[in-house]
């Protein structure tokens, strides 16, 4: 008699379970397919590359490394690694150049010697960019933290100011600035780090007058440059 | 009554089943955006010889030395699969093989630290910006 009761309680445990799992893949379903349940044509976010990373995912889950090897579960975790770390919005949501200055980290800066001194280079560049976006400020001594002037001169770049061409877009494949940033150093995400230089408002004011839509305006060219003050 | 508690048996096997499904099926949901940033996957060769591939994590190693060290001193090529490194070099001690010959950190022998990667995944660096545009970059 009571062993049939345990075996009933079993039998609805059993059942429970299996009606809470369909309940779970429905609502995961639900979830994953909730925007094609409306009409798949007129969606939010129809291109956007998945609004919810996972950021600094373990090893296990991150699609990369293969959960059935069996060194994956050894590997460290990037979230482990970081806690102590200043923080960025992308990447890998680390701010490397603060906490290398803070001495959070101490890598070695040559490969015979734990103990040298990086070569530090304090010459800044300033890149005058085409359009309403801030000039592109390029500091050496930042770079030769982590970097030798030959990882740069003359492959990537000609060591003389203006003589090498740059774009966004050339940035965007993997060019120039692009090498690194995009791939290992801050993303090309982070606008503001690279363009940290504004315009002054009578280079603003300059580049309004010459539009075509101040040509085209009636408002005098005054207005056009503070179009809110009157 | 021994055939009801086979049945028992058998629906908690489908329903633990059915949770590894779930679980495998919400680890491989959009991969891709999960990898960590700056991560290389190596597999020249890797496949075709029967091992997975290398996964090189740039975050853990730029925590321990700067870019100069691998990419100047030991003469690391940006880009990715670019070295043509294999086993023989590597026990040799170039390349990886620099470091990992059990006096800087752990030697050739822990297979599985290096080769790592789920199989077939192409040679490149993981989500980079490129990787994540939603349009292709125009001239
Ligand atoms: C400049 C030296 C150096 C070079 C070159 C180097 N490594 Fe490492 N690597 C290290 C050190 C140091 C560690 C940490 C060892 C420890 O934790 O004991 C490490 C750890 C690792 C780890 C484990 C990370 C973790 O989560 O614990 C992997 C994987 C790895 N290296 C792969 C590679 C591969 C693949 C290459 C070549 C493409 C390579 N390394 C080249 C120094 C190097
Ligand atoms: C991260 C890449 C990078 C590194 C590393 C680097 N440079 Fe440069 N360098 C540049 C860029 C970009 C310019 C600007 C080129 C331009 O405006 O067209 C430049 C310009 C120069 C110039 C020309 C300055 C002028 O006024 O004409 C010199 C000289 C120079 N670098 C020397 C060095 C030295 C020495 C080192 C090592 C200590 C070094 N660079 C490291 C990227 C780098
Ligand atoms: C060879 C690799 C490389 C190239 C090429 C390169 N960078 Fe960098 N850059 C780095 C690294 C590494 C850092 C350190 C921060 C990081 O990793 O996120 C950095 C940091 C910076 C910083 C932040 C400095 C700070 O104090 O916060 C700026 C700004 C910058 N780079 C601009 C540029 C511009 C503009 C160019 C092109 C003219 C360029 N970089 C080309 C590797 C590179
Ligand atoms: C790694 C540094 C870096 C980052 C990050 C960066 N830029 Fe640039 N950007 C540059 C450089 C260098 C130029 C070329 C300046 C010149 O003409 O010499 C440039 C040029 C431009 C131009 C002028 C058009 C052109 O292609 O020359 C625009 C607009 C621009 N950037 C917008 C952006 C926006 C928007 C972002 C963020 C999504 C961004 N940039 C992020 C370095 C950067
Ligand atoms: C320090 C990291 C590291 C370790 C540890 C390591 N490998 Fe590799 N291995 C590599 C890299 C990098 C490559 C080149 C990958 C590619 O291009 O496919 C490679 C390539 C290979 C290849 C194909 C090329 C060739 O040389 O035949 C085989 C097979 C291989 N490894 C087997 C092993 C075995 C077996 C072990 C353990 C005894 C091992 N590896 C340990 C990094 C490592
Ligand atoms: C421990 C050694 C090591 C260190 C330190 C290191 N790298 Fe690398 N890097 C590699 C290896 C290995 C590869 C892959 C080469 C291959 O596949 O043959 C690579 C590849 C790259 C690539 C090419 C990615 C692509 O687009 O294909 C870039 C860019 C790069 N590293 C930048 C950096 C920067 C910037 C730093 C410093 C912040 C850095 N690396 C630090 C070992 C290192």
């Amino acid at each position: 008699m009571k062993s049939r009761i345990q075996f009933h309680l079993v039998h609805v445990m059993a059942l429970c379970a299996v009606l809470g799992l369909l309940v779970v893949g429905a609502i995961s379903l639900a979830g994953t397919g909730l925007a094609q349940s409306k009409s798949p044509a007129n969606t939010f976010n129809r291109l956007l590359k998945s609004p919810t990373t996972a950021k600094n995912a373990p090893p296990a889950e991150d699609g990369v490394h293969d959960p059935q090897n069996p060194g994956t579960t050894m590997l460290q975790w990037p979230s482990e690694a970081f806690t102590e770390f200043d923080k960025s919005s992308d990447g890998n949501q680390v701010d490397w150049m603060s906490i290398l200055r803070a001495g959070k980290i101490s890598p070695w800066f040559e490969f015979e010697s734990q103990t040298t001194e990086p070569f530090l280079f304090d010459l800044v560049i300033v890149r005058e960019v085409k359009g309403s976006m801030p000039n592109v400020v390029f500091p050496h001594e930042a770079h030769t933290q982590w970097l030798d002037c030959s990882n740069c001169h003359d492959e990537i770049f000609i060591p003389e100011k203006g003589a090498n061409q740059i774009s966004m877009a050339a940035i965007l494949l993997g060019q120039k600035c692009g090498v690194c940033h995009g791939r290992v150093a801050f993303p090309v995400t982070d606008c503001r780090r690279c363009h940290a230089q504004p315009k002054t408002p009578e280079e603003l004011r300059a580049l309004a007058e010459k539009s075509n839509w101040a040509k085209t305006s009636n408002t005098s060219t005054d207005q056009t440059a503070a179009p809110d003050k009157k | 009554m021994l055939g009801r508690r086979t049945i028992v048996r058998l629906s908690l096997v489908v329903a633990y089943v059915l949770i590894a499904v779930l679980c495998v099926t919400s680890l491989f949901n959009d991969n891709e955006a999960k990898a960590e940033y700056g991560d290389v996957v190596i597999n020249n060769y890797s496949d075709a010889a029967g091992m997975r591939p290398v996964v090189f994590p740039h975050w853990f190693h730029r925590i321990r030395f700067r870019c100069k060290v691998c990419h100047a001193d030991l003469g690391f090529k940006f880009k990715a699969g670019g070295n043509d490194i294999n086993m023989l070099k590597i026990f040799d001690g170039q390349f990886c093989g620099r470091c990992h010959n059990n006096s800087i950190a752990w030697g050739v022998e822990n297979c599985v630290l290096c080769h790592s990667g789920v199989p077939n995944m192409k040679t490149r660096v993981h989500n980079s910006t490129s990787d994540r545009l939603v349009a292709p970059v125009a001239k």
